[in-house]
């Protein structure tokens, strides 16, 4: 195939875009794996979560998705609070070492989670159709769509916003310490439980808010999030374990090489590209492209 | 003494009566009931098909019972949710045949869930009529195997001849054609049926590759496609996968005379209330559409059933994909049963190959390889859809028919870009 320019500026800003939404997919990621080391699995399935109950505001009171992530935010952060406090009382209370048991609790609430959406929501798919979902904007030569453009603009802005406030704030500073020592904390009179736990909140946070954008960017049925396990952790550990930045270009490169290879060498190339590059980090930089 | 005589043999006579009457009463409601097992995506990435399908099941159960059974005996169904993990199907049907000791079995619905509980089928040499499995006993070559879904006796080909009769039909004719699918069993055998017809008609193949299911964003496949400008482009798909490729289509403005193909979920409610007015153009493949030229007898009075129970259970509200053909798929064989008079597979295998079965999408008769002796897909061309209403697909004129000729209720409106502004 030739290989012209408008083609490969619109697979270059096709990538950047996806990789905008990937970051938000993978943000709640990189807080509770990167920083906390809780393997959530059911992350995934907190966003398809987030995307029903997204829809369901939509369908019921004719509320904007997005908005809708936004005003259901503050209910998943106490929820992840709460997830937290049983996790830290079963599994990391007296000195952890239990992270396979751990696993499989959190196993076990990706399949809770898709139980009560087919219970609730059935099992057809759903989306959300809104003003702007079907429309495009050009800039010369290149065209996007309003559905990849809002969620690309709301996912950068919500993670510099995060990143601000783990450097800038005392609840993000404290992040950042139990982390990496939470014994030095706690002798500093914080408790890491609670901060812990306020931050895999967060992290449960930008899973409705990742939720809400996916439901206007394609139709969702209850076992989707299964598809996006693999993709989160990728980007976390090719970013750098709990590097915010480091998760949004590493989401960004996945989604470049994605939409280059889908282009230019055939689509089903895109999966080999992307965890060939994955492979190549950890082989030569195991501590993610942008460390840690 | 007479009088004795007569007392006795009166007592004799009422205890014989009340014997053969209550005893006979007591024999027909003790008769087992007839049990039959599947397996079915209740859940997982197939879950909304597999749903309606058995709702569908069900009302056969429910009117087959209302006329007294099969055989005299009330029918019930065994059923376990196969999760849409083709690995846990063997285990399924080891279960019900062995544990479960059901009477017969039918198949879940889809060629991933099919063809994994063909081997444990034929070990045991029964009798199985499968729901919407593409090609599956091509490889196992079973001879009592039987699929309900009208795809022809070549399902591959069959599937999408339909489409390439109906591109054919563009002024002045195609010449090059994209071929596109996501990578899975389905779309792997529509590709390939779609390359042999290709051929068959004239088209070069300008483009022909394949992508993730996964896949987010399908605008870089529709650029790619755009830059080998074919006159027809071919998309074989499953849902998601379907409205991506069209919102693709439509954000990138392609350009091409004819779009569409073997895209699965264009006759799901679900779907046509997602995509509304970006359907316009597009030549997709339906299973019924209520176009004045298609009317199968009882399909209506059982979509009205189906419908009344939809809402309720969660699942499609219009029904005209998988739903009449679920129903279809067990009115084969109830009447099989009924003829042959008894559950032996040998027999039922015997008469489903000799038999034409009327049902309510209209008359099957099975070729040796078990698929429909002749295929009958719909190949249909959206106009006229506004808003994201579904209740305006319940009327004709929506999806006027292409192919087969037998059918067609519309002309095809060419080229593609100029179609989606209908």
């Amino acid at each position: 195939m030739d290989i012209s320019f408008d083609l490969l500026l619109n697979a270059i800003f096709s990538g950047l875009l996806l990789g905008g939404f990937y970051a938000a997919l993978s943000l709640g990621v990189s807080i509770s794996f990167g920083m906390l080391d809780i393997v959530n699995i059911a992350h995934p399935a907190m966003v398809i979560l987030g995307a029903y109950l997204s829809w369901w505001l939509n369908e019921k009171f004719g509320i904007d998705p997005i908005l809708a992530g936004f005003l259901l935010g503050p209910f998943f952060f106490l929820v992840g609070n709460l997830i937290y406090r049983l996790y830290y009382d079963r599994f990391e209370k007296g000195g952890g070492g239990d992270s396979l048991r751990g696993l499989a609790f959190f196993f076990g609430i990706l399949f809770i989670i898709e139980m009560i959406l087919i219970l609730a929501f059935g099992v057809d798919y759903r989306n959300v159709n809104t003003s702007y979902t079907d429309k495009t904007i050009s800039f010369g030569v290149v065209t996007v769509a309003y559905r990849l453009l809002i969620p690309f603009v709301i996912s950068v802005g919500l993670l510099l916003v995060i990143r601000w406030a783990f450097k800038k704030t005392y609840f993000g500073r404290a992040v950042s310490a139990v982390a990496q020592d939470p014994l030095a904390l706690q002798l500093m009179g914080v408790n890491p439980v609670k901060i812990k736990g306020y931050a895999f909140g967060l992290s449960l946070f930008t899973a409705v808010v990742g939720g809400a954008m996916l439901i206007i960017i394609q139709s969702v049925q209850p076992s989707a999030g299964r598809e996006y396990i693999g993709l989160v952790f990728a980007i976390v550990v090719l970013g750098g374990m709990g590097n915010l930045t480091g998760t949004l270009l590493g989401a960004m490169i996945l989604g470049v090489a994605e939409s280059m290879t889908a282009t230019f060498a055939g689509p089903s190339w895109a999966p080999a590209v992307s965890f060939g590059l994955l492979l190549l980090t950890l082989v030569f930089r195991p501590q993610g492209i942008f460390g840690k | 003494m007479l009088h004795g005589n007569f007392r006795r043999s009166l007592l004799i006579a009422s205890l014989a009566i009340m014997g053969a009457v209550g005893f006979g009463s007591v024999s027909a409601q003790e008769k087992p009931p007839l049990r039959i097992g599947f397996g079915m995506a209740e859940t997982g990435a197939m879950a909304a098909n597999g749903k309606a399908a058995k709702l569908a099941m069900e009302i056969w159960r429910e009117d087959i019972n209302a006329k007294g059974g099969l055989l005299g005996r009330k029918v019930e169904f065994v059923t376990y949710d196969d999760q849409t993990n083709p690995s846990l199907v063997p285990g399924i049907y080891t279960k019900l045949i062995e544990s479960d000791k059901v009477d017969l079995v039918v198949s879940g619905y889809g060629t991933n869930l099919i063809a994994p509980a063909m081997p444990t089928i034929m070990q045991r040499n029964l009798t199985f009529v499968s729901l919407f499995g593409t090609a599956v006993n091509q490889k196992f070559n079973y001879p009592r195997y039987f699929q309900v879904m009208p795809n022809g006796e070549d399902p591959a080909v069959g599937l999408t001849y339909g489409f390439f009769e109906a591109a054919m039909q563009a002024s002045p004719k195609p010449t090059t054609v994209a071929l596109v699918g996501g990578d899975a069993e389905y779309p792997a055998l529509a590709l390939e049926g779609a390359r042999i017809n290709a051929k068959k008609m004239g088209l070069k193949i300008v483009y022909d590759k394949t992508y993730p299911p996964n896949t987010t964003d399908y605008a870089p496949v529709i650029r790619a496609i755009q830059a080998t400008n074919p006159d027809v482009v071919f998309v074989a798909s499953y849902p998601p996968d379907t409205v991506g490729m069209i919102r693709a289509a439509n954000e990138v403005g392609l350009k091409t005379k004819v779009f569409g193909g073997g895209m699965i979920g264009l006759g799901f409610a679900a779907v046509k209330k997602q995509l509304g007015p970006l359907l316009n153009g597009v030549v997709g493949f339906e299973l019924y559409v209520p176009e004045p030229t298609i009317k199968f007898p009882g399909v209506e009075a059982f979509l009205k059933k189906y419908q009344g129970r939809a809402e309720k259970e969660g699942v499609d509200p219009l029904g005209f994909y998988l739903p009449p053909y679920g129903y279809a798929m067990m009115e084969v064989l109830g009447t099989a049963i009924e003829k042959v008079g008894s559950l032996d597979q040998g027999k039922l295998a015997d008469y489903m190959h000799k038999n034409t079965f009327k049902t309510v999408v209209g008359d099957i008769t099975f070729a040796n390889n078990g698929e429909w002796k002749v295929g009958r897909p719909l190949y249909v061309q959206y106009k006229g859809v506004q808003g994201n209403d579904i209740d305006q697909f319940r009327k004709p004129g929506k999806a006027p028919i292409m192919f087969p000729k037998d059918l067609k209720s519309g002309e095809l409106r060419t080229p593609y870009e100029e179609a989606r502004k209908q």
